[in-house]
């Protein structure tokens, strides 16, 4: 058994709840759920905490990194270099090693000497033979692989001061049912802490202490939350074809309902799931049972929103109420299907051939994915188009803490402008798309409503007031500019803009969705350096009124987001007029969420180039 | 009250005519109180002559004696000539015309929201078995309850006469253009597929459409009719396998049907062999007069046999093809709640704040 341990010439890193533990797995070896107890240790130990899931688009054999950023301070964004590597992947040690900071910290398996060249100077190596370990106290084989992840979860609450009672409280949690696994587990803990603080001084310098930071708190991934928010929202349909990283949107439905939506009495669903032939025919099911009646979504990202598009402008055109949840992911095409973006706001903004529009909502964390699934139902009805939440990778497949999903009983469905058979009677001639109150919004019927009344021809051709097919030019336009005045209407019933207590500087930040996370680090270490600044979070598209207001009472607004071309600034200068030297763009599309370091930066460059022109913009 | 912003009964209000709505004094009601006239649509814009348009007089006629309630129909088509039919029958049922090729999957979702009202899905040959190739077959597999008609005529009518993939390999349309390629047989892809009710017919026939229209509309489950219906401006040459003369000509029946509603009492008695006497889940019935004794309608292999057989010798295999009264429907499969599911309300969707707070937990 090796028992080298390398003394840095750096000194080892000393800090109390602050750090960047990154785990680099091969994937299908079974990490996945011993890091995911590394977190909800963490976590439980009050530790504000955010997990990130860097994985391949690959079942088995390719490399796989679990990154958990921990800070008191609750600044959760990304944060470049790792603190400490748990290096289990031979085929990227070389770079995992090299990615740990000086005076950081290697836990690796010794059972097999570490090559010379992997071997560095500024950093603290933790060897723990976990192969041998398991060899020796197991005796199946996918014991012997599963368990290896186990015990350096077990080394690493001795090196970080993870309180060991969490630990084997969520290993009971986790095999509730299964309670043969659970000593095991536990056994496996024990190994990992014991050769630990065995062989090594334990606690390390950086380490972690129980803290009251997530009280109240829950940690769950965004797509749990939209699944579940689809089931409370009311939704009955959902028509699906898989696709990293939506897929588990519908799981996540499907699991809900299995326990929430069976009729106590026969044991029968209230709701259906059809997974499609392709995303065509899943959007072409939901808009099916929308026009009939029913609230019904589909879940997809990028691809399946390319496919989509011909069917959200019928939708649109024809006014049928649907839920769209696109869980963004790095394109074009293939992309990096397992990496996040923001780069899907201008195809969904302006969807499909024609003129169009679609309501884009923009949540930031599962709390508001759980909010805005349920509440695009509403919407969707009220204003009888699409409703498009858009959530990205980040946000769908990572666990983030968050405040505990809220449902309040008073609240009840919006199904919108519907009649019924009796108010159908009360008047005279039925038009499908008369707007008949200036709102832009006229009424439905669901089919077979009235024997004789409100029957109509639902068509993507152009049509008048009454359904007819037409082929008048002006009727067609008069139908259009009601459409245009519909989406004005729709902004009434859209999350406002988050903004930061006003404090009247010159310059703001503008952003959506997971950037968010970034954004309180780089306000605070701004603020440490004498420069404030107000924030917008936009959550919805087509803007408010505030937005533009925003902009101008500011003299420069950084518009951060997670793509190339800048798309969230275009739609800004398209919807709201806002002019180019209003807005700087911050952007970053690497596939991996936007950091606080990179935002910071950028703001002090561009403050460094205005003041060289000899204007100082703050 | 929201109704009210709408034009009060006894407001002058702007009307627009589709047809007149003269009705003959002893036009003839049928059980519910209704005349052909309550079962038709608005004016055809087809060309004149157009088998689509008996398409839609067999539909009416069909609804018509059955005593259907028009209102209970959600009429769903895609894009094309064919599509258009919907508009020209049932003028009081809620029509889709959706997208191109995707008729199934609306179809799929309409019937999902609400299983209690009937479907009928026209769509063509371009629509159904080109674009919507993938989503025929995949509807047909899901066991979707509703009558699929494909208004078969070989060729793409609205945008002037190319060859349709059910063109027969050798047919010439009108410009001369021949089929290179093997065609796509819709009625036999539906029986291998799964669907429990096929059958084909011609627009030109009604005494075989009609009662094969009932059937299929009370057939519980998929009912696929697949009806040549000749394009009369692009494709009725002499040349071509889906004008009148050909169809004509090479019309065979397999099975004949009499359809016999479910109020009716049945006193025709059958002899085993070549008459067989189905009875349906709603209670009606069909007659079937078998055009050989070893032809079985019920079992899927020996049905395609006798379709193949006929097509080596250039016929065209008509009539109820092949029926299976044993298979669920797709609510059947997913077990859903007999209330339709946009029925559902708040109180029977909605698990409430208490089931939150222990789900909440669960994430701490």
């Amino acid at each position: 058994m090796s028992e080298l341990i390398q003394s840095s010439k750096v000194a080892a890193l000393t800090k109390i709840n602050d750090c960047v533990v990154k785990f680099a797995n091969v994937n299908g070896s079974g990490s996945a759920s011993a890091n995911g107890m590394f977190a909800k240790a963490v976590f439980r130990m009050g530790i504000p905490i955010s997990p990130h899931n860097i994985f391949p688009s690959n079942i088995q054999g390719l490399p796989t990194w679990f990154e958990v950023r921990i800070n008191e301070n609750g600044y959760l964004g990304r944060r470049e270099g790792v603190d400490l590597i748990v290096a289990m992947n031979e085929q990227t040690i070389a770079k995992d090693i090299a990615s740990v900071v000086p005076g950081g910290y290697v836990l690796y398996d010794s059972s097999k000497v570490l090559a010379n060249e992997l071997l560095r100077d500024d950093v603290t190596y933790l060897p723990i033979p976990l192969k041998d370990i398991c060899l020796e106290e197991f005796e199946k084989p996918t014991q012997r692989q599963l368990f290896k992840n186990i015990v350096y979860v077990g080394a690493l609450s001795a090196f970080l001061n993870i309180d060991f009672k969490v630990l084997a409280g969520l290993v009971s949690d986790q095999f509730r049912g299964k309670e043969k696994l659970i000593p095991p587990n536990i056994h496996a803990l024990e190994l990992g802490h014991q050769y630990a603080s065995a062989n090594f001084e334990c606690p390390l310098n950086l380490r972690l202490e129980t803290s009251e930071k997530n009280k109240g708190k829950i940690l769950m991934d965004g797509n749990t939350a939209t699944g579940l928010g689809s089931v409370y929202g009311g939704a009955t349909v959902a028509a699906w074809y898989p696709l990293t990283p939506s897929t588990s949107v519908v799981d996540s439905f499907a699991t809900y309902c299995k326990r929430l939506r069976i009729d106590a009495g026969t044991g029968k669903k209230k709701y259906s799931i059809v997974q499609a032939e392709d995303e065509l025919a899943a959007i072409g099911i939901a808009i099916g049972a929308g026009w009939n009646g029913a609230r019904a979504f589909t879940a997809t990202s990028g691809p399946g929103i390319s496919l989509m598009q011909e069917f959200l402008g019928l939708a649109y055109f024809s006014e049928v109420p649907i839920v769209l949840f696109n869980i963004q992911r790095v394109g074009p095409s293939t992309g990096m299907p397992t990496r996040s973006q923001q780069g899907d706001l201008l195809c969904c903004a302006y969807a499909s051939h024609g003129d169009t529009k679609h309501v884009l909502l923009f949540p930031a964390n599962p709390s508001e994915c759980f909010d805005y699934a349920a509440s695009a139902f509403d919407i969707a009805d009220r204003i009888q188009s699409p409703v498009i939440v858009m959530s990205d990778l980040e946000l769908g497949m990572n666990e983030q803490i968050c405040d505990p999903l809220n449902w309040d009983d008073k609240r009840r469905y919006d199904r919108g402008k519907v009649l019924n058979a009796q108010q159908l009677d009360e008047i005279e001639k039925y038009g499908r798309y008369l707007d008949s109150d200036g709102d832009g919004i006229p009424y439905r019927t669901y089919p077979g409503t009235h024997p004789h009344k409100g029957s109509y021809f639902t068509r993507g051709s152009s049509h008048d007031s009454y359904a007819a097919y037409t082929e008048d030019g002006s009727v067609y336009a008069e139908v259009m500019d009601r459409l245009t005045l519909k989406m004005k209407t729709a902004v009434n019933y859209l999350p406002e803009p988050e903004f930061s207590e006003t404090t009247s500087n010159n310059l703001g930040l503008a952003f959506i969705g997971t950037t968010t996370s970034a954004i309180k680090e780089v306000l605070d270490s701004l603020a440490k350096k004498g420069i404030t600044l107000d924030t917008m979070r936009i959550r919805a598209f087509p803007f408010h009124d505030s937005v533009t207001e925003f902009f101008a009472a500011h003299q420069l607004v950084y518009v951060i987001e997670q793509n190339r071309d800048a798309q969230l600034k275009s739609l800004l200068k398209i919807e709201c007029n806002i002019h180019e030297e209003k807005m700087h763009s911050i952007l970053s599309y690497d596939g991996l969420l936007i950091t606080a370091q990179h935002i910071e930066k950028s703001i002090i460059d561009s403050m460094i180039d205005v003041d060289a022109s000899g204007e100082v913009p703050a | 009250m929201q109704a009210e912003k709408f034009p009060r009964k006894t407001a002058a209000t702007m009307s627009y005519i589709n047809k007149p709505k003269f009705k003959h004094p002893q036009i003839q009601t049928n059980d519910i109180g209704l005349t052909r006239r309550d079962y038709e649509g608005t004016l055809t814009t087809l060309c004149g002559g157009c088998g689509h348009d008996s398409i839609s007089a067999a539909i009416i006629q069909a609804a018509s004696e059955m005593s259907l309630e028009p209102h209970r129909v959600a009429k769903i088509s895609g894009i094309g000539c064919s599509s258009k039919i919907p508009s020209y029958f049932l003028s009081k049922a809620h029509g889709f015309n959706s997208v191109h090729g995707r008729m199934p999957s609306v179809a799929t979702g309409a019937n999902i929201a609400n299983k209690d009202l009937y479907y009928v899905g026209v769509s063509g040959d371009g629509d159904s078995a080109s674009i919507g190739l993938g989503q025929f077959c995949h509807i047909v597999r899901r066991r979707i309850n509703m009558l699929y008609i494909v208004a078969n005529n070989g060729t793409y009518g609205l945008t002037k006469g190319q060859l349709s993939a059910t063109a027969d390999i050798g047919s010439r349309t009108k410009s001369g253009e021949k089929s290179q390629f093997d065609n796509i047989d819709m009625a036999t892809l539906a029986i291998e597929l799964g669907a429990s009710f096929v059958a084909r017919s011609f627009s030109g026939d009604k005494k075989q459409l009609i009662p094969l229209l009932q059937a299929g509309l009370s057939h519980k489950g998929f009912a696929f009719i697949d009806v040549i219906s000749p394009c009369v401006t692009f494709n009725n040459t002499d040349f071509s396998t889906h004008g009148y003369k050909n169809t004509w000509e090479n019309y065979m029946s397999l099975s004949e049907v009499d359809f016999v509603p479910m109020r009716e009492e049945i006193t025709t008695s059958y002899a085993a062999g070549k008459e067989k006497e189905i009875t349906l889940h709603d209670g009606s019935a069909i007659h079937l007069h078998k055009t050989s004794n070893d032809y079985d309608p019920t079992d899927k292999e020996n049905a395609l046999h006798h379709i193949n057989a006929f097509k080596k010798q250039g016929k065209i295999a008509t009539g109820l093809l092949y029926i299976n009264q044993s298979t669920s429907d797709l609510h059947e499969l997913q077990e859903t709640v007999d209330k339709p599911l946009n029925n559902l309300d708040n109180q029977e969707l909605c698990p409430g704040s208490e089931v939150l707070k222990d789900i909440n937990n669960t994430f701490r």
